[in-house]
């Protein structure tokens, strides 16, 4: 469990954290967003101490880490392992060496470091590669190192910068599914610092939202992407663009509200409006454990907006007619 | 006066009577002098890096004081510096001439230069790689262990290959002091009794050592390049 208050780092009269504050629980992975320089970095420099906060407290597992000495954080560091992004393995050490790094450092035999390591290599699906040095392994098996060396002193917690920026697809599903694994079957609370929206949507239950140094968002995943008035909400699930309507016909942008909605809803309230609903476009997915929708559809022009957004409502789907030209063509990211 | 050319000198049988012995004298000057740079110089380097803003433990005013020393012994040309120590010389090893005496310039001179090549060295190892050191509850020392000599070993090889073959041409301006070694041979007898065969073989012998050096050192810096 991570309990981060007031956090503020300032770099003379710049500040990059202004007075942030969340609660992120045991065995959840929690998403931190935002566009470059919203100070996404330096929260994960903060969270793991590599800089000191200019005010502010982290604790991690109720050790509050920004007043121990330089000792006492060498040992509470244990509690938090560091994936890197591009995973930072040293280029002279294999796979198995960049792993035993830290558990070294902290003094276990060989014998103890041998069996620890084969461990977690076994664990990130990479036993087969354990001599292999850096330059030989691929931009994910690097990653899956550097996650394997993250965990090696048992951390509760385990921080994630970019972890996945640069890999492609099929890759960064891959080390998502490796991350969701740890946190079901270990119970790690897993901070991810990220830019990618597909790893809000498939890995993360709780999503933070930093813009100029400050928490906008923040909450989980599945209430996040329902909330209308939610920038991240946008990113996270865009509308989507619709051509222009044939005469005597509207459309309607819909976007799920609720946590349950039937997914048979479409037929339902076509039978209830008693007209045709032409779907053009759409984005129907699971976010956070929930379904999550946003789509275009288009309705005959003869009925009354009022009674249109009523019918959707009672389904537990936002309805909001799109009129403006701009609105259909090209809609902002 | 007649006019001597390089033609005259020892027959090449004779040649390597004088020259062996003198490549031993080089070998050793140069091997005593190096094992002092790289027990001196070695952890200068590490301290002038890790007092620098980019180090493990910033301390301006150390590095500013550590940093101008070895400018110091870098800014004198090795024979002004050779000169400029005699009674320095004089007081450690108690003579100015000959191998012993030798040694101290040699060494004063090289420590700075392998202290700069290794502080290089050190630098090149990516700052992030020291974050990993951190982060994973090391120790100062630990982090200069493991991942700065680690990671950094590959310069400081192809420093101490740059090293060694400046200390070799150092060793023949201390030949001036009687320190003995091929470059003496090939100034006092090559050059100044006009014999031509030594210098030729001198000079043919420095070429190889000089080369065989540097292969050496570029096939270890890569072989420790995975």
């Amino acid at each position: 469990m991570i309990e981060i208050t007031g956090l503020t780092k300032r770099y003379g009269s710049h500040t990059v954290l202004d007075n942030i504050d969340f609660t992120v629980e045991s065995g959840s992975i929690v998403a931190v967003v935002g566009r470059s320089g919203a100070g996404k970095s330096t929260l994960f420099r903060c969270v793991n101490l590599l800089e000191r906060p200019t005010s502010g407290t982290v604790r991690v597992d109720g050790q509050e880490l920004t007043h121990l000495s330089r000792g006492e954080l060498r040992v509470a560091r244990r509690a938090i392992g560091t994936v890197f992004q591009s995973a930072n393995l040293l280029r002279r050490l294999t796979a198995a060496q960049n792993v035993a790094l830290p558990l070294r450092f902290l003094g276990l035999t060989e014998e103890e470091i041998h069996k620890r390591v084969r461990e977690l290599l076994d664990r990130v699906g990479m036993l087969h590669r354990a001599n292999h040095y850096p330059g030989q392994l691929s931009g994910g098996q690097r990653q899956r190192i550097g996650i394997a060396r993250g965990l090696a002193t048992q951390p509760s917690v385990l921080l994630a910068d970019e972890a996945t920026s640069g890999l492609d697809p099929e890759t960064t599903g891959s080390i998502l599914r490796l991350l969701t694994g740890l946190r079901d079957d270990l119970a790690v609370t897993i901070v991810v610092i990220t830019h990618e929206m597909d790893v809000v949507r498939s890995v993360a239950d709780v999503v933070a939202h930093l813009d100029h140094g400050r928490i906008v968002e923040f909450g989980r995943v599945g209430d996040v992407v329902r909330r209308s008035d939610s920038t991240l909400s946008t990113a996270l699930l865009p509308d989507q663009p619709a051509p222009r309507p044939p005469a005597g016909e509207v459309v309607w942008q819909l976007r799920y509200q609720e946590a349950a909605v039937d997914p048979s809803w479409l037929s339902r309230i076509s039978r209830e409006l008693d007209t045709d609903i032409a779907l053009l476009s759409g984005l129907v997915e699971t976010v956070g454990g929930d379904h999550a929708g946003r789509l275009t559809v288009r309705i005959g022009a003869h009925l009354a907006e009022d009674k249109v957004v009523h019918a959707f409502a009672a389904h537990g789907i936002h309805a909001r007619m799109a009129q403006a030209a701009g609105e259909l063509a090209g809609v902002p990211s | 006066m007649t006019t001597h050319v390089l033609a005259l000198g020892t027959p090449w049988s004779g040649v390597p009577a004088l020259v062996l012995p003198a490549f031993g004298q080089t070998a050793e000057m140069v091997g005593i002098v190096m094992a002092i740079v790289v027990l001196v110089g070695g952890p200068l380097g590490l301290l002038i890096f890790n007092t620098s803003p980019r180090g493990l433990a910033p301390q301006p005013r150390v590095n500013a004081v550590v940093s101008w020393f070895a400018n110091l012994g870098r800014s004198l040309p090795f024979l002004v510096l050779m000169a400029a120590i005699i009674p320095f010389t004089q007081l450690v090893v108690g003579t100015t001439i000959g191998l012993k005496a030798a040694i101290i310039p040699m060494s004063l001179a090289g420590i700075p230069f392998f202290a700069r090549l290794m502080e290089n060295a050190i630098r090149e190892v990516p700052r992030e790689l020291l974050d990993v050191g951190v982060a994973s509850g090391a120790s100062r020392w630990q982090i200069i262990r493991s991942i700065q000599l680690t990671e950094g070993l590959p310069g400081i090889a192809a420093g101490l290959t740059l090293n060694m073959i400046a200390m070799i041409e150092y060793s023949a301006i201390a030949g001036a002091i009687g320190a003995g070694g091929l470059g003496y041979l090939a100034v006092n007898d090559g050059y100044e009794q006009f014999d031509g065969t030594i210098m030729i073989s001198c000079i043919a012998l420095l070429i190889l050592v000089v080369q065989v050096i540097q292969f050496t050192g570029d096939r270890v810096v890569r072989s420790l390049l995975h």
